[in-house]
């Protein structure tokens, strides 16, 4: 077993090695400035207007954007990374949505699905510049590295927001973007600490390795965990799978006898995880999950120790709402602007839980206000 | 001695290995409710590699039927809509649809002369691409509980094995079934032929379209079994049957059967898919990280294949 221990690391860094080309940058998921810059933003009060955080910043300035000032209505083209997870379906509609209700403002909205490949999402950006049919572009990067300089030539041209991840340059007017990663962890471990019972079993899942949105999820949670002196039993990948987190839950239940809590980097597989313990007729972990309705809905039916992080749906109206602003040449927050990273605790979760909604509809999407509103999300 | 030697089964006797392993690192897997709960989690695999069987002994490949599991798992959430009184027209439906995926598998095969890796593998884009429009990407409801129940329910203070979950029970109607299918019938033994030689069996008067035809739906009815079997015990989701098409293939080779057609025994299959689920559990006991996890169960099957090559050159 010695052998092994000594073996695993080796292949695994080999691998690692192997596979940091095809990763956004040789970057370090575990920045204790970031994590610290993050402890912060979670503590400010957001400025702008109440109850549509979507429009609303964490700190930042203005910049003055009366150089792109031109006469509406707009032709706003966006590039996007790909819709191939729930999450991105979600964000995507609220992004039309958007549009329509800008519907004044904005003559045509362009868009091109670079369906997850990088050089698709290169050649489209590319095309949208030459094309000359974009008064501004919108960019949700595919990856961080091999997508500046893309952005940085389109800077050239017109004016360009960023948002989701991000890229490795100031050119765009704005990159906009929530908390992050980082508060996603510190706000899901420090729920697990002031909930988990002395000494007790801490699971943690996640659904892949080397994702930096999800990497820097759990090298802040583990950090709070290290310093309170958490026993975590477990960390393991689930790749996203109802079937293999259940089997991986039953296997840590059978192995420790009981799991006080379940850690998570992203909800989807939540209530597979929960099934677990009812299976094995477990009383309830305390729980993390996401804002996805599934694990909402059964956190009320069964009255779970539980909260939800969200890497909120809602950021994927603010770039339509400042690329109008920005060709108005009307200032906006940049060149970072951060949005509040809100969480679902017991005191609101009825407001979240909706039973009409799809079961990996995300409640935190601000689109209650929408145009088309349940049924272009897939509700009833 | 050595004849005896010669006719066990080399995956039984690696999956005994590896669950004995399993049963030092974790005790209660040596308990009846420990067994019983590895039968259940092994069952979807089991009988996706019995259906596959069939097409490999026939000379083909079914690449589709992880898409299918993935079709069943959407299409019961969608098709039922919440109401439990929609699940048994909905589990017809959801055999109805693998009976024609299947139907047409073959039939690509047998009269367009494709070579069904190709075919199977169209059937996998075009079936996910049905399971995706349908879905718009992401799970649309919830499965009833009474569809659930197949893969989900355990039956409580059974004598002797103490639980008994559901899924075990379709497992061994599945393989009583295709053990008949493969070993007890003529049908079974055209099977054979086809893989074989299938230039010799046609010129026996073996009908070997029909045969062709009738080997794809055998697997695609089995990916829709799987699929209500997973479906019910980890709920919707959309790539809930990717790789698995890969792994029921491995499973049948690892139990001894022949890439090329014409050799292979359905107790063999089933210990394959016992073996790769055995393997899945140890990695995951063991607590290694990912990546080497991957890599071991890369090598482990490549040994196990080799070995089984190995011996059958060396046993005739």
């Amino acid at each position: 077993m010695r052998l092994f221990k000594w073996i695993a690391p080796a292949v695994s860094g080999t691998a690692l090695a192997i596979a940091a080309p095809y990763a956004a940058s040789a970057q370090n998921f575990d920045d204790p400035r970031e994590f610290q810059a993050a402890r912060d933003l979670l503590k400010m009060t957001p400025s702008g207007p109440e109850g549509k955080p979507w429009e609303q910043n964490l700190g930042g300035k203005e910049v003055d954007t009366s150089k792109y000032k031109k006469p509406g209505p707009y032709r706003i083209c966006f590039s996007n990374a790909g819709v191939d997870n729930p999450w991105r379906v979600v964000g995507w509609i609220n992004m039309q949505a958007q549009v329509d209700v800008l519907k004044d403002d904005i003559k045509s909205f362009k868009a091109a699905d670079a369906q997850g490949k990088d050089d698709k999402q290169i050649s489209d950006i590319n095309a949208f510049v030459q094309s000359g049919d974009c008064d501004a572009l919108i960019v949700s990067p595919n990856t961080t590295a091999a997508l500046t300089p893309a952005v940085e030539a389109a800077c050239k041209k017109l004016p360009v927001i960023v948002f989701d991840r991000g890229v490795l340059t100031t050119c765009p007017v704005t990159f906009v973007n929530p908390v992050g990663g980082y508060g996603w962890g510190i706000q899901t471990a420090d729920f697990i600490v002031s909930k988990l019972p002395k000494g007790g079993k801490v699971l943690a899942l996640r659904i892949l390795p080397g994702v930096d949105v999800l990497e820097t999820r759990w090298s802040a949670a583990n950090r709070i965990f290290k310093e309170n002196g958490v026993n975590v039993v477990g960390a393991e990948f689930t790749g996203g799978d109802n079937a293999k987190t259940k089997q991986i839950v039953e296997d840590y239940i059978n192995k420790n006898g009981r799991i006080d809590a379940v850690w998570m980097d992203a909800g989807a597989t939540a209530v597979a995880a929960l099934e677990a313990f009812e299976d094995s007729g477990q009383p309830y972990p305390i729980i993390t999950g996401e804002d996805q309705e599934d694990f909402l809905k059964k956190w009320k039916e069964k009255g779970l120790t539980a909260m939800a992080p969200t890497y909120p749906t809602y950021q994927w109206r603010a770039p339509v709402i400042a690329a109008v602003k920005v060709l108005k040449g009307e200032p906006v927050i940049g060149p970072t602007w951060k949005l509040p990273q809100p969480v679902i605790t017991q005191g609101d979760l009825d407001k979240y839980v909706d039973d009409k909604m799809p079961p990996l509809h995300y409640a935190m999407c601000g689109c209650k206000d929408l145009p088309g509103y349940p049924q272009r999300w897939g509700g009833k | 001695m050595a004849h005896v030697a010669r006719r066990i089964n080399v995956a039984l006797v690696v999956f005994l290995l590896f669950y004995l392993v399993i049963g030092l690192l974790q005790p209660n897997y040596l308990e009846p409710a420990g067994a019983m709960n590895f039968l259940r989690r092994a069952a979807p695999l089991a009988i996706l590699a019995a259906g596959q069987l069939f097409v490999l002994i026939s000379g083909g490949f079914d690449l589709s039927v992880g898409s299918l599991v993935t079709l069943t798992v959407v299409g019961g959430s969608m098709l039922t809509a919440n109401d439990p009184g929609n699940t048994w027209w909905a589990i017809a439906a959801l055999y109805a649809t693998g009976l024609c995926v299947g139907f047409i598998n073959g039939a690509v095969v047998a009269y367009l002369r494709t070579p069904s890796i190709i075919a199977t593998l169209g059937t996998l884009l075009s079936v996910n691409g049905v399971a995706m429009m349908w879905s718009g990407g992401s799970p649309r409801g919830y499965l009833p509980e009474n569809f659930r129940m197949f893969g989900r329910l355990v039956f409580h203070d059974v004598p002797v094995v103490k639980i008994f979950p559901a899924a075990i029970l379709v497992f061994a109607v599945v393989w009583a079934l295709a053990q008949w299918g493969l070993h007890g019938t003529v049908f079974g033994r055209r099977v054979f032929a086809v893989g074989d030689n299938a230039r010799a069996a046609q010129l026996a008067g073996v009908q070997v379209a029909s045969v062709r035809i009738a080997v794809f739906v055998i697997s695609a009815l089995a990916a829709v079994t799987a699929g209500i079997l997973l479906g019910g015990f980890g709920g919707v989701s959309v790539d809930v049957g990717v790789g698995l098409e890969l792994q029921a293939i491995a499973a049948c080779v690892v139990g001894g059967a022949q890439l090329m057609g014409g050799r292979g025994t359905l107790v063999g299959a089933v210990a394959g898919a016992l073996t790769l689920t055995a393997l899945f559990t140890l990695l995951t006991l063991l607590g290694w990280p990912q990546p080497l996890k991957e890599t071991a169960q890369g090598v482990i099957l490549i040994i196990a294949v080799a070995f089984g090559a190995w011996r059958r050159r060396r046993t005739g």
